[in-house]
């Protein structure tokens, strides 16, 4: 019995060790059941309540990726593919998958000229931060894209706002590449990225993101039943409409600068797609008329930082020579829903009908 | 039961099972009265995680004053062997005095002076009932008395009630109650095992088990939370015999607990996620998913409760007891009768020698001659209705009783009509395959659509479940 004991305790060692040597995470990560026993998501995983939502939020981008629609398989001939990046916005906080941007551009059916069906993939991200966005954005240019629309708001520029999501700090290796690549005004050291220690990268160490993999495909099995991959309060709150005499934006000073906002992250998105077209779009944001509306747009934007911020914007882009766009305004008051960018589903009505007509525009054009 | 709350009792199982057994039995005892405080999850009325387990000790007390066959309850003899019992209730109690917050019970204890005096009144009315009454009488009230609270515990209504009473006694919010507030671990398996020994005793089998071995059989902390339901004589011997850890224990048990683990903690907690349940049975749409969801559900609470008892029966293993198999591949049998020989199968055997033989017996031996399936059919509804309504006092599970009552009934019936003319038939071997997977294709399928009514809490959500497996 004790070589029993003795077989089993080695068989244990080397199982708990061999993680830290191999880090099967990225591998194990893109072997998934989605797309092959029951559809892909339409967007990316995210969820704080699994048990209702039948969707979770890890930090595995390989698995989060091959547990999306984009990676069934080849892109069919006849498709022209465009992905969104963007915030919670775009993924579609409060919306039911077919309310999504995406899911509504796809619906109306788009062709092009040359006959090629428009076919739009949701890779919104809910966090609002350009750093996370070219995060995703790196993993996103494997699927052929022929277009990327990039939808981004104020909220998502400050350099404060860019290592805090969870997501880019438990990837330190990728970003901090495409800190040093691209020589991005970010610290690559930056204390909160999560650096695993040995006791991290040993079986029992990774044993949460090894369930969390597993739990992933075992949810999806109630996304194919349900369709359901959030859970959306029956009262979901409502935005603000008065506001606090406050003037304050992230610690920056009036006027706003350049140097300011991340511009430098969008200049790396840009190139990190490698000569794919890109648009950028300025998100709408909700317009107050409450008390302080005189000095604020909404809970997130006093006017002095937002006006300064859509000026650098369209002067950034004429400089760079970008395809930019700016809807600030193009979705009335009563269509925002908990938060001053958060759209109902009608909202997300008028703004896809803008989205799919720049894409149909500039694709034509190209 | 958690992971920790398993590996203790494995450590707990393994330093009693290699003791000699003249200390094994008191380990066992002390082991199974302090686990029920541990294990008793916390409850939203004030004290009740600690008066339950404290009831459970009195009510094993009180069983085995009265079916023991030595009728010298006031003797010294008595007395020495409450000591511990007492004394473990003292001893949880005291636990209110520890700071920080003792592990024993999940809230502090209330005052050790309400514990004295409850106990104190419950000893004195119980002696004075022992006294009063005659045994045939006592054990009338007993089962009345283990019934009702057992109808209480498992009537959503009744159960609201009493827990409105106990939180105004309290001085609780009366708006909140609830019966789940009444959760009183391993009651469903405690009455049933009282149940049995009073049944037992009333048709004249008293037992000589010492109230130690008496409470270690009906508080046996293996069997607490998922059973079996074992049959007193049997677990008191195996109790005396005190065979020693062997290796060949230790390797059987070991396997079982961790096959247990594995079932449990593994399989059935990861099916859990997209097993069939009141929530997404609203939400899925109908079809092929909602089979996926029906057979997931079926396997996991096979896993889960397979699980707890092959855990019981390895920790029983380890500490010289054998307990009784519950499960023996149920989901492979041909027919719903051998289903249910092998599904819950002490719980089956339990009502089967309680209620269904003494019931179609009373039926054979009525003045009015009834017909023979009319007695099947009454003492299988009965049976399979009351077996339902062990899990809970709804129409749901009512419907899953005369469910499997139905089928039960119906095999029997196709199976009179059918032997003779099958013995006068040769069936080539490869037919009788096919006989055989249709069979079972039928049975587990039959199983797999009655875990609808299980499943639900209401019959409208069943039957809507029904529709979108079905498509009509």
């Amino acid at each position: 019995m004790s070589r029993v004991i003795l077989k089993g305790l080695i068989l244990f060692v080397v199982l708990t060790l061999l993680p830290t040597f191999t880090n099967p995470l990225p591998m194990l990560g893109r072997v998934s059941a989605y797309n092959v026993l029951f559809p892909g998501r339409l967007r990316l995983p995210y969820g704080d309540n699994p048990q209702r939502a039948y969707n979770l939020s890890l930090f595995n981008l390989e698995a989060m990726f091959a547990s999306h629609e984009l990676s069934a398989g080849q892109k069919p001939p006849g498709e022209y593919r465009v992905l969104l990046i963007g915030d919670s916005a775009t993924w579609g906080f409060l919306l039911k998958p077919e309310e999504t941007l995406s899911a509504q551009i796809n619906a109306a059916g788009y062709n092009l000229p040359d006959n090629r069906r428009l076919r739009v993939y949701n890779l919104g991200y809910p966090v609002m931060s350009l750093a996370k966005d070219l995060l995703i954005l790196s993993y996103a240019v494997r699927y052929q894209p022929d277009m990327i629309v990039w939808l981004v708001t104020l909220e998502s520029f400050p350099y404060d706002k860019q290592l805090f999501p969870p997501l880019v700090q438990h990837n330190p290796e990728p970003m901090q590449r495409l800190i040093l690549g691209y020589k991005l005004n970010l610290n690559p050291s930056d204390p909160g990225f999560i650096q695993a220690t040995f006791f991290d990268r040993t079986l029992i160490g990774q044993r949460r993101a090894l369930a969390d993999l597993v739990r992933l495909q075992l949810y999806g099995v109630l996304w194919a039943a349900t369709g359901i991959d959030q859970d959306i309060p029956e009262n979901q709150g409502q935005h603000m409409e008065d506001l606090p005499d406050d003037l304050s934006f992230h610690n920056l000073k009036a006027p706003l600068k350049r140097e300011d906002l991340a511009f430098d992250i969008l200049r790396a998105g840009i190139s990190e797609t490698g000569g794919t077209p890109v648009i950028i779009i300025n998100e709408p944001t909700f317009i107050s008329h409450g008390t302080h509306s005189d000095v604020r747009y909404n809970y997130y934007y006093p006017r002095w930082a937002y006006d300064a911020y859509r000026r650098l914007m369209a002067e950034e882009s004429k400089r760079m020579g970008w395809n930019y766009d700016d809807f600030w305004d193009a979705i009335p008051a009563e269509e925002f829903t908990n938060t001053a960018i958060h759209m109902t589903p009608k909202g997300t009505a008028i703004f896809a009908n803008l989205i799919a007509k720049e894409i149909i525009h500039l694709s034509n054009a190209r | 039961m958690t992971l920790l709350h398993i590996l203790l009792l494995a450590a707990l199982s393994l330093l009693a099972g290699s003791m000699k057994p003249r200390w094994r039995g008191p380990v066992l005892l002390g082991g199974s009265l302090l686990a029920i405080y541990w294990l008793q999850p916390a409850t939203p009325i004030r004290n009740l995680d600690f008066w339950f387990p404290t009831a459970s000790i009195l009510l094993v007390a009180l069983v085995w004053a009265i079916t023991y066959e030595k009728r010298e309850l006031l003797s010294r003899q008595t007395f020495i062997q409450v000591i511990p019992l007492a004394g473990v209730i003292l001893v949880v109690g005291l636990t209110r005095y520890l700071e920080p917050l003792c592990c024993l019970t999940p809230t502090r204890p209330p005052a050790i002076t309400q514990v004295i005096v409850a106990v104190l009144i419950v000893a004195g009315m119980v002696t004075l009932v022992l006294i009063r009454f005659n045994q045939r009488n006592l054990t009338i009230l007993a089962l009345l008395l283990l019934l009702v609270t057992f109808i209480f515990l498992k009537t959503d209504s009744l159960g609201q009630a009493l827990s409105a009473g106990l939180r105004r006694i309290q001085g609780q919010d009366v708006t909140l109650a609830s019966a789940l507030d009444l959760r009183w671990l391993g009651f469903s398996y405690l009455a049933f095992r009282l149940l049995h020994v009073l049944r037992d005793f009333q048709l004249g089998k008293a037992h000589n088990a010492s109230l130690g071995e008496f409470t270690t059989y009906a508080l046996f902390f293996p069997a607490l939370t998922a059973g079996p339901i074992d049959r007193s004589q049997r677990f008191v011997g195996d109790l005396r015999e005190g065979s020693r850890l062997s290796p060949d224990s230790l390797l059987e048990g070991g396997r079982r607990i961790l096959l247990g683990v594995f079932k449990k903690f593994v399989l059935a907690d990861s099916l859990a996620i997209f097993a069939l349940n009141p929530q997404n049975a609203v939400q899925m749409r109908a079809g092929f998913w909602t089979w996926v969801l029906l057979y997931t559900y079926t396997l996991c609470i096979y896993f889960d409760f397979a699980g707890y008892t092959d855990i019981a029966l390895g920790l029983g293993r380890w500490l010289g007891i054998k307990l009784p198999e519950n499960f023996a591949s149920p989901y492979f049998k041909t027919n719903l009768t051998a289903f249910w020989n092998s599904w819950h199968i002490t719980l089956a055997q339990w009502f089967r020698a309680y209620f269904f033989n003494p019931v179609t017996r009373f039926l054979r031996s009525s003045s009015k001659q009834l017909p023979v399936w009319l007695i099947i059919l009454a003492g299988q509804a009965g049976t399979m209705l009351l077996i339902g309504l062990w899990h809970g006092v709804t129409w749901n599970f009512a419907a899953w009783g005369l469910w499997h009552a139905a089928g039960l009934f119906a095999h029997n019936r196709w199976s009179e009509w059918v032997r003779p003319r099958l013995a006068i038939l040769e069936m080539p071997s490869r037919l009788q395959r096919v006989v055989s997977l249709t069979s079972w294709l039928l049975t587990f399928h039959y199983v797999v659509l009655g875990w609808v009514w299980f499943a639900m809490p209401d019959l409208d959500l069943s039957i809507s479940v029904f529709h979108k497996l079905f498509r009509f």
